[in-house]
């Protein structure tokens, strides 16, 4: 079969629908388009049943024993936000401070900004080398004012899987709420919000398959009861904790993307990690010093982030990017100009952040596929060795750290 | 973000990439730019002695696409002009040029740092030899 491009390999960023899941969101939009809150006629008790049975599913991925503690948001982003936000607002009176990581998604980062701004303090533990998060590094700095841990369950820059159950166990000891941004594992990798000892998790649809726009924060109702304040007010959907209608039609995509996703799992991920693993021997094979960034075990099975040292980032993508959509944690891709954060934490050279790919493999990429990119990136790296002069320098055997660089 | 056509053009053909044996004579290099920054240009230009112009240059960069096309095309405008008339490219002409978008103007404020220390590297150069050419007074 003839490859078809562009191939898309950014499914950190986002992924397409599954064809099964669009199948069950488009009679929501025309027929069944009754609102889940109207509670005197069949249209609202279709549209409610659609709704309470897409959040069963999204519990039941996530190892969660009650339904109701599902809440529906509009994405990842939100769901951070009322984590973040609603602990924060609810729990003010018991504490003031909460205890997160450097590399954190900026969805959480941001938030806690803005509530070191309200008075709260916040500690950002760092990462080591392999980017893990030490849980005695969270236990450490967990005080007698902490109400809230929030540690990501898988990066989405690098993938690295966080101890989240040693993290839960942690945050049960010492009585303090756990959160987990798990926007990138929920779907890919288990997730047992009871196994684990989380309190709050964060998902969200469009990362696994299902529509943007919707995604869910758990948010536990038994030992102990979690209670959050709104961030939006309103007719009190969502049992209060997220005023506004659920787009049903989103909700029931999402349901059905959590259960395709439990399904298959096993599989899905056996075969990404294979096909991840082959791209990275491919790579790891044809060109010297590339350096994987986070930890080569603990990881997601279709995660693949590297450094080629001398090549810059976005050259790299604009070798490639009428072919392949992949990203790069480099500082000429990003608005603020500065290089990715994630990549600094984890202390390596600064120039490797320049020069970090993100590979994010999904459920419809082929073996044809992986073994195009990986070619396509071996060749734009050496055609982009060839015009880097650091490359040249380390060629001629000059320690460029050790140069006197004016940058001007 | 889309790139213009010419700096697809550069980054697919980039003119002059490479560098000059260490030795050849008349040659000026300019090394700016810092790799934790994540851009390093290095620009050389071969003057003509006897002529006074610049009749080669060559270029290695290690940033994005941008900057890669900023250095091509400042190779290619170096070639043929007097070290005076090499001295006034400003970035202005190469954003005008390459019809970079205001994020990537600094790639060309780079190349135009790597104009300005190229030039400077072979003037020193010259002024150092001129200088042993001729008996200084020492007083
Ligand atoms: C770890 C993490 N948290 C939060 C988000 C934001 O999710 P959403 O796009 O659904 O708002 C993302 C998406 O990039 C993510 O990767
Ligand atoms: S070198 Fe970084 S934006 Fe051009």
């Amino acid at each position: 079969m003839a490859l078809k491009l562009p191939i898309f390999m950014d499914s950190h960023s986002t992924t397409p629908v599954d064809p099964r899941v669009l199948e069950a969101m488009l009679p929501y939009f025309t027929e069944r388009f009754g609102h889940p809150g109207s509670r005197n006629h069949p249209f609202g008790w279709e549209a409610e049943k659609a709704v309470d049975e897409a959040r069963a599913k999204i519990a039941r991925l996530i190892g969660a024993r009650d339904p109701k503690e599902v809440v529906f948001t509009s994405g990842g982003t939100e769901s951070d936000n009322l984590a973040l936000k609603g602990a924060a607002e609810m729990y003010r009176e018991k504490g003031t401070h909460i205890v997160t990581t450097a590399i954190e998604h900026r969805a959480v980062l941001d938030v806690a900004r803005r509530l070191e701004k309200q008075g709260f303090a916040v500690t950002y533990v760092p990462v080591g080398h392999d980017g893990l998060v030490d849980p005695e590094a969270i236990r450490g700095a967990i005080t007698d004012k902490t109400i809230l841990i929030s540690v990501m369950f898988a990066n989405n820059e690098i993938g690295t899987l966080q101890p989240i159950a040693e993290i839960g166990k942690v945050a049960k000891e010492r009585g303090v709420l756990f959160h987990t941004d798990a926007t990138q594992a929920v779907g890919k990798v288990p997730v047992d919000v009871e196994a684990m000892g989380i309190d709050l998790l964060t998902c969200s649809a469009h990362k696994i398959y299902g529509p943007k726009g919707i995604g869910a924060l758990y948010v536990r109702r038994k030992n102990p009861r979690v209670r959050i304040a709104p961030i939006i007010d309103g007719g009190g959907h969502e049992r209060g904790a997220r005023s506004g209608t659920v787009p049903v039609p989103l909700a029931v995509g999402f349901g059905t993307a959590a259960e395709i996703c439990r399904e298959g799992m096993p599989e899905e991920a056996a075969r990404l990690a294979r096909l991840r693993d082959a791209l990275q021997d491919k790579i790891l094979s044809s060109v010297d010093e590339v350096y994987l960034n986070g930890h080569p075990e603990k990881r997601l099975p279709h995660n693949l982030n590297v450094s080629f040292a001398y090549v810059e980032g976005e050259s790299v993508l604009m070798g490639v990017n009428k072919e392949v959509a992949i990203s790069s944690g480099s500082a000429c891709t990003s608005a603020t100009l500065e290089p990715s954060y994630v990549i600094a934490a984890l202390g390596v050279d600064p120039e490797l952040a320049h020069s970090s790919i993100r590979f994010g493999l999904h459920r419809f990429n082929t073996e044809e596929e992986v073994e195009y990119v990986g070619g396509r990136i071996v060749e734009v790296v050496i055609r982009l060795r060839e015009m880097s002069p650091l490359y040249e320098l380390a060629k001629e055997g000059v320690d460029i750290k050790s140069m006197r660089w004016k940058a001007e | 973000m889309a790139y213009s056509d010419k700096v697809i053009d550069h980054y697919n053909n980039p003119r002059n990439v490479g560098s000059f044996p260490k030795g050849t004579p008349g040659v000026g290099t300019g090394l700016v730019g810092a790799p934790e920054c994540g851009d390093v240009m290095k620009l050389q230009i071969k003057v003509n002695l006897e002529s006074g112009l610049i009749e080669d240059a060559k270029f290695k960069t290690f940033g994005c696409g941008s900057a890669i096309a900023s250095s091509s095309l400042a190779t290619e405008w170096l070639k043929g002009k007097s070290v005076e008339e090499a001295l006034k490219i400003k970035n202005t002409d190469i954003v005008n040029e390459l019809k970079l978008p205001p994020v990537k103007i600094h790639c060309s404020v780079l190349a135009e740092d790597a104009i300005k220390a190229a030039l400077r590297d072979f003037q020193e150069q010259w002024a150092a030899k001129q200088a042993a050419a001729t008996p200084s007074v020492t007083s």
